[in-house]
C-alpha cells in the first residue's frame, strides 16, 4: 500500500504562472474538474517579471501589419530551427489570445486611437523583404507580465479554477502503460503527501535560469517539469538553447526590457561608443538577442568595457526624457534606482548579458501534447502528458527566442492545450489507474530524501552547480572546456543525489523544497551540458568558438536528449506550415 | 558583523514562538534583507520564510523589519538597520504557520470579494475594446499592487477587523475595477460596498501610503471609493 | 457586504456623513459657546442666552449631534476591541452589553438635556 491520500481531476495544470493559468482557465471555463498545482501563490510565478510586452500583429501600431511578418522574424530569429508550423500557429493565433487578454481586462498602455499601444522590440521587420524596424509588441507600460499574470488569475478566480496553492509536485506517476496518470505533490503548510490523479497532466512549471549563478530569473526557476520529465525517462529538446539577456543589471542579475532599446535606449562601451552599429548596422540595438550578447561580450573581452573592471557596457535612456522614461518605462526607473543606484533619467544603467530564458523543454505538437521519438524516429505522443509555456518545447523559439514572444508563448499554447484536452475529455480518455507499486515509484525519490542522513549543505552545493555552468556554458562555449565541465557534473551527481536534509519537519520546510529543486537543476544542467557539447556548430545562442559556423548540413535539426543513456539524438525541424510558404535557411544578419 | 534577531516559531515543537540571534559578515556591502536571509539560511537551514522574483514584483517577501512593513528583497539594510540591528518579523496581524511565514488566506478572501475582474455585459467586438489614453491612465497607482499584504497587516482597522473591513489593499483593487472605463459592474460593485466595515472601517492612518513597497496611495483610492457611494446616495 | 443592525444607520455611509455632519455642527456650538465665554459672561447673560428659542434649538441640535456622533464612535470601539474574534465568545456579551450601556447612557443624556432647556 502506498496509504496516502489520492485526489482527483479531470485536469491537472503543474504550474500557476501565465502558461498553466491560461491553460486552467480553458478548462475551467469548460466545466471539467481542474485544478492548478502551484509551489507559490500564482500571482507570485516569475511571468509577474516579464516587462517589455506581448509581440503579436493586431496591427495597432501599423493598420498593414501581417502576422506572416511577425512569422517570418519568429523563424529567422530562432535561427531556423524554430517548427514553422508551431511558429505559423502562434503568429496567427496571436490577436485573438491577446484580444481575449484585453476583453479579460488586462490594462494595455494606449494609442490616441485607444487601440492597444505596440513598442518596437528586436528582431522585428516587416517581411522578408522589408527590413523596417517593426513595432509590434503590445505593452502594458513595462509591467506587461505583471498584469498579465494578474488578468489570468483574476479569470480563474471568475470561472472558480481549483488552486493548490504552495503545493509542490515532487514526481509523475506512471501507470503500467508508461502513460502518465498524475504527479506526486506535498502541501508546504501542512507537509501531507498526496498522490494527485489526472487524466491529463499540464507541466506549465517555467524555466530553470538557476542552474546559472547569473540569471534574470526568480528564485523558483528550477525546472521542475523539466527534472519530473526527465526522472521519467522522457526526452528533452534543443535543451543546449540558453538565451543570455543583453540587459541584466551589473551585480545584481534583474533584468532590464529590451523595451528600453525599443523606445530609444541604446548601448555604449567605455569609448561611450554606440557599438552595435558596428555589429549590426541595420538593426543595431534591436539585433536578435543573441547577437547583442554576443557582441556585449566582445566588447568587454577586447578591453572596451565600463566600470573599474571593465566587466560591464552601459545602457544609455537620459536621452529619452524625464517624461518618456516614467511613463512608458516606470519599473525601469524603479530597478535601476533600487539594484543599480543609477537614476536612469540622469546617468547610463551598467548591463552585462545574463542567462534568462530556457529556449528547449519539453517536446510538444501544437495541442501541447508531449512527445517522445520511437526507435524508427517517428514522433510518439506521451500518454496524459502535456506541457506549454516555457517548459516546453514546441518549438516556437529554436535556438533564439525573440522578445516578447514568450508572453505570447505561454497564452497560445496555454489556450492551445486546454482547447485539446477539453474537447480530448468530451472524446472520453480512458487509462488504466496506478497501482500501488506505480505511485512508489512516484514517490520514492522524497522517500529517500525523508530518511536520508548526512550529505553535503545543499546551499554549497547549488552554488558549486551554478558557478559550473556559468563558466562552462555561458555565452561562448568551447568544446574541451565543456568536457571538463561535464566532469564536473559527474562528480556533483552523486553529490547532489544524496545532499543533506537536516530538518525533516513537516510545516512549511523549505529546506526540503529546496533540495528537492536541487535534484530537478542538477537533471537540467546535465541535459544542457550533455547536449551543448553534442552539438558542433554556432547556432542561435548557442556559440562554439570552435565551430564557429552554423552546419546546416548536420545540425538543422532539434537535438534530443535521452536520460536513460544520455544520449543525444536528432529530431528533424518542421519546415511545413500550412497556409504560407517554407521560410527557407538563409544567412542571418541584422 | 551584523546583528539580526529572527522570529522563529515552528507548531511541530514550540508552544510559543521566539526570537533567534544569528551574527551575519555581510561583507561590509549594503545587501539586500532577503540577501541577509540567504545567508542566515545557509547558517540554519530550517529558518522559514518565503521569497521569488528578488526584485519586488512578485510580492512575497513582505516582512516586517526593524517594524516597518516591506519587501525584504528591495530593502537595504542601509535603510532598515538602525544601531547594527536588524529585527526581523512576519507581517502583523495574520496567523503564522511557519517562522516568517504568515497564513494569508483572510488577506486573499478580501480580495476575492471585491470581484477583482472586469466585468462587462456588452458582446466583446472583434478587436480590443478602445480605450483613451486618458481613461487608460485612471489605472495607474492601482493595477500595479502585487498583493504582498504590506499594507493591510500595516492597518490597525485591519488588524481588528480582518474578516469584515477589505483592507487597503483590496480596496485598492476595488477602485482599480470601478475607475475602469471598460466595467460595466460600478453599481453592483458600490452596493455590496455600502456597509460600516467593508470600506467605512478605514479611518485614514494612512500606514498603508507609508509602507507600500510600490508608491501606490491606496488611502486615495480609498476616498475615491467614498466619494463614489456618496455620489450615488444623495 | 457585511450585515451589522447595531450601527446608527445601518448603511456605511449614513454613519460616515452623520459623523461628519454631526462632527461640524458640534464645532460650530463649542466655538459660539467658546467665544461667548472668552467674551465674558455672568450668571444673567448666560441665562438670557439660554432663554432665546434659537439658542435651545442649537443646543438640541448640538445634543443629538453629539448622541449620534458617541453612539458611532463607541460602537466603531466596541465592534474593533470586543469581538469573538479577539476574545472568543465572552467577546459578544461583553460588546452587547457595552453597546446597552452606551445607547442608556446617551438616552440619559438627551432626556436630561431636553430638560434642562425646556424644564
Amino acid at each position: 500500500m502506498s496509504g496516502i491520500r489520492t485526489i482527483s481531476f479531470d485536469g491537472v495544470i503543474v504550474g500557476g504562472g501565465g502558461a498553466g493559468m491560461r491553460a486552467a482557465l480553458q478548462l475551467a471555463q469548460s466545466g471539467y474538474k481542474t485544478a492548478v498545482i502551484s509551489k507559490v501563490f500564482p500571482t507570485r510565478s516569475h511571468t509577474v517579471s516579464a516587462q517589455g510586452g506581448i509581440t503579436c500583429a493586431i496591427a495597432s501600431a501599423d493598420p498593414n501589419d501581417d502576422w506572416r511578418w511577425h512569422m517570418y522574424d519568429t523563424v529567422k530569429g530562432s535561427d531556423y530551427i524554430g517548427d514553422q508550423d508551431a511558429i505559423e500557429y502562434m503568429c496567427s493565433v496571436g490577436p485573438e489570445a491577446v484580444f481575449e487578454l484585453e476583453h479579460m481586462g488586462l490594462p494595455f498602455s494606449r494609442t490616441e486611437e485607444g487601440r492597444i499601444y505596440q513598442r518596437p522590440f528586436g528582431g522585428q521587420s516587416k517581411g522578408p523583404d522589408n527590413p523596417t524596424q517593426a513595432a509590434r509588441t503590445c505593452a502594458a507600460a513595462d509591467r506587461t507580465g505583471h498584469a498579465l499574470l494578474h488578468t489570468l488569475y483574476q479569470g480563474n478566480m471568475k470561472n472558480n479554477t481549483v488552486f493548490f496553492n504552495e503545493w509542490y509536485a515532487t514526481d509523475i506517476v506512471k501507470n503500467q502503460d508508461g502513460a502518465v496518470v498524475g504527479v506526486i505533490a506535498i502541501c508546504l503548510e501542512t507537509g501531507e503527501t498526496v498522490y494527485v490523479k489526472s487524466k491529463a497532466t499540464v507541466f506549465a512549471t517555467g524555466g530553470a535560469g538557476r542552474i546559472y549563478a547569473s540569471t534574470t530569473n526568480a528564485h523558483i526557476n528550477t525546472g521542475d517539469g523539466i527534472g519530473m520529465a526527465l526522472r521519467a525517462g522522457f526526452p528533452v529538446q534543443d535543451i543546449e538553447m540558453w538565451q543570455f539577456h543583453p540587459t541584466g543589471i551589473h551585480g545584481a542579475g534583474t533584468l532590464v526590457t529590451e523595451g528600453c532599446r525599443g523606445e530609444g535606449g541604446y548601448l555604449i562601451n567605455k569609448d561611450g561608443e554606440r557599438f552595435m552599429e558596428r555589429y549590426a548596422p541595420n538593426a543595431k540595438d534591436l539585433a536578435g538577442r543573441d547577437v547583442v550578447a554576443r557582441s556585449m561580450v566582445l566588447e568587454i573581452i577586447e578591453g572596451r568595457g565600463c566600470g573599474p573592471e571593465g566587466d560591464h557596457v552601459y545602457l544609455k535612456l537620459d536621452h529619452l526624457g524625464e517624461e518618456v522614461l516614467e511613463s512608458r518605462l516606470p519599473g525601469i526607473c524603479e530597478l535601476s534606482r533600487t539594484f543599480a543606484h543609477a537614476d536612469p533619467v540622469k546617468e547610463p544603467i551598467p548591463v552585462v548579458p545574463t542567462c534568462h530564458y530556457m529556449m528547449g523543454g519539453i517536446p510538444t505538437n501544437v495541442h501541447g501534447q508531449a512527445l517522445t521519438v520511437d526507435a524508427d524516429g517517428n514522433d510518439q505522443i506521451i500518454p496524459g502528458l502535456y506541457a506549454c509555456g516555457e517548459v516546453a518545447c514546441v518549438s516556437v523559439h529554436g535556438a533564439n527566442r525573440l522578445g516578447g514572444n514568450s508572453l505570447l508563448d505561454l497564452v497560445v499554447f496555454g489556450r492551445a492545450s486546454g482547447l485539446y484536452i477539453e474537447s480530448a475529455l468530451r472524446d472520453g480518455i480512458e487509462m488504466r489507474d496506478a497501482s500501488d507499486s506505480d505511485i512508489e515509484q512516484g514517490m520514492a525519490r522524497l522517500q529517500k530524501l525523508n530518511e536520508s542522513s548526512g550529505g553535503e549543505s545543499v546551499a554549497d552545493l547549488r552554488k558549486e552547480l551554478q558557478n559550473t555552468m556559468q563558466n562552462h556554458f555561458g555565452v561562448f562555449r568551447n568544446g574541451e572546456f565543456m568536457r571538463e565541465g561535464i566532469k564536473k557534473l559527474d562528480d556533483l551527481r552523486g553529490r547532489i543525489e544524496n545532499a543533506s536534509l537536516a530538518d525533516k519537519s513537516m510545516a512549511f520546510n523549505t529546506a526540503r523544497i529546496e533540495a528537492l529543486e536541487l535534484h530537478n537543476l542538477f537533471e537540467v544542467a546535465e541535459a544542457t551540458a550533455i547536449t551543448a557539447e553534442a552539438r558542433d556548430e554556432s547556432r542561435g545562442a548557442h556559440a562554439r568558438e570552435d565551430f564557429q559556423e552554423r552546419d546546416d548540413e548536420n545540425w538543422l535539426c532539434h537535438s534530443m536528449y535521452y536520460p536513460g543513456d544520455k544520449r543525444v539524438g536528432k529530431r528533424a525541424v518542421n519546415f511545413e506550415p500550412k497556409t504560407v510558404d517554407t521560410f527557407q535557411p538563409k544567412v542571418r544578419t541584422y | 558583523m551584523l546583528q539580526v534577531s529572527i522570529y522563529r516559531y515552528n507548531p511541530e515543537t514550540d508552544s510559543e514562538p521566539s526570537m533567534q540571534d544569528f551574527q551575519v559578515d555581510t561583507g561590509g556591502k549594503d545587501l539586500m534583507v532577503l540577501d541577509v536571509l540567504e545567508l542566515i539560511k545557509t547558517q540554519d537551514t530550517t529558518v522559514g520564510y518565503r521569497r521569488s522574483c528578488r526584485e519586488g514584483v512578485c510580492g512575497s517577501d513582505g516582512l516586517n523589519m526593524n517594524g516597518k512593513n516591506g519587501l525584504a528583497c528591495i530593502t537595504p539594510l542601509s535603510e532598515a538597520v538602525k544601531d547594527n540591528k536588524l529585527v526581523i518579523r512576519p507581517l502583523p496581524g495574520l496567523p503564522v504557520i511557519r517562522d516568517l511565514v504568515v497564513d494569508m488566506s483572510m488577506f486573499y478572501a478580501q480580495y476575492e470579494k471585491v470581484q477583482p475582474y472586469l466585468q462587462n455585459d456588452t458582446p466583446a467586438p472583434a478587436i480590443e475594446r478602445l480605450q483613451s489614453p486618458e481613461d487608460r491612465e485612471k489605472l495607474d497607482g492601482l493595477y500595479e499592487c502585487i498583493l504582498c499584504a504590506c499594507c493591510s497587516t500595516a492597518c490597525p482597522s485591519f488588524w481588528w477587523n480582518p474578516d469584515r473591513f477589505i483592507g487597503p489593499s483590496g480596496l485598492l483593487q476595488a477602485y482599480r475595477f470601478l475607475a475602469d472605463s471598460r466595467d460595466t459592474a460600478t453599481d453592483e460593485r458600490l452596493a455590496k460596498l455600502d456597509d460600516p466595515f467593508s470600506v467605512f472601517r478605514c479611518h485614514g492612518i494612512q500606514n498603508c501610503v507609508n509602507v507600500c513597497p510600490k508608491g501606490l496611495n491606496p488611502t486615495r483610492a480609498i476616498g475615491h471609493i467614498r466619494n463614489m457611494l456618496l455620489s450615488r446616495a444623495t | 457586504m457585511v450585515r451589522s443592525v447595531t450601527s446608527f444607520g445601518r448603511s456605511g455611509l449614513s454613519d460616515w456623513l452623520v459623523q461628519r455632519v454631526s462632527g461640524v455642527i458640534l464645532l460650530a456650538y463649542f466655538l459660539y459657546i467658546g467665544a461667548a465665554l472668552i467674551g465674558g459672561v455672568d450668571y444673567l447673560a448666560w441665562r438670557e442666552m439660554f432663554a432665546s428659542t434659537g439658542m435651545r434649538v442649537f443646543t438640541l441640535l448640538a445634543l443629538l449631534s453629539l448622541a449620534a456622533h458617541a453612539w458611532i464612535g463607541m460602537w466603531a470601539v466596541s465592534t474593533d476591541y470586543m469581538t469573538e474574534r479577539l476574545m472568543g465568545p465572552k467577546g459578544n456579551v461583553l460588546r452587547i452589553a457595552f453597546q446597552i450601556a452606551c445607547s442608556l447612557v446617551i438616552f440619559v443624556y438627551v432626556i436630561w438635556g431636553i430638560q434642562i432647556l425646556w424644564g
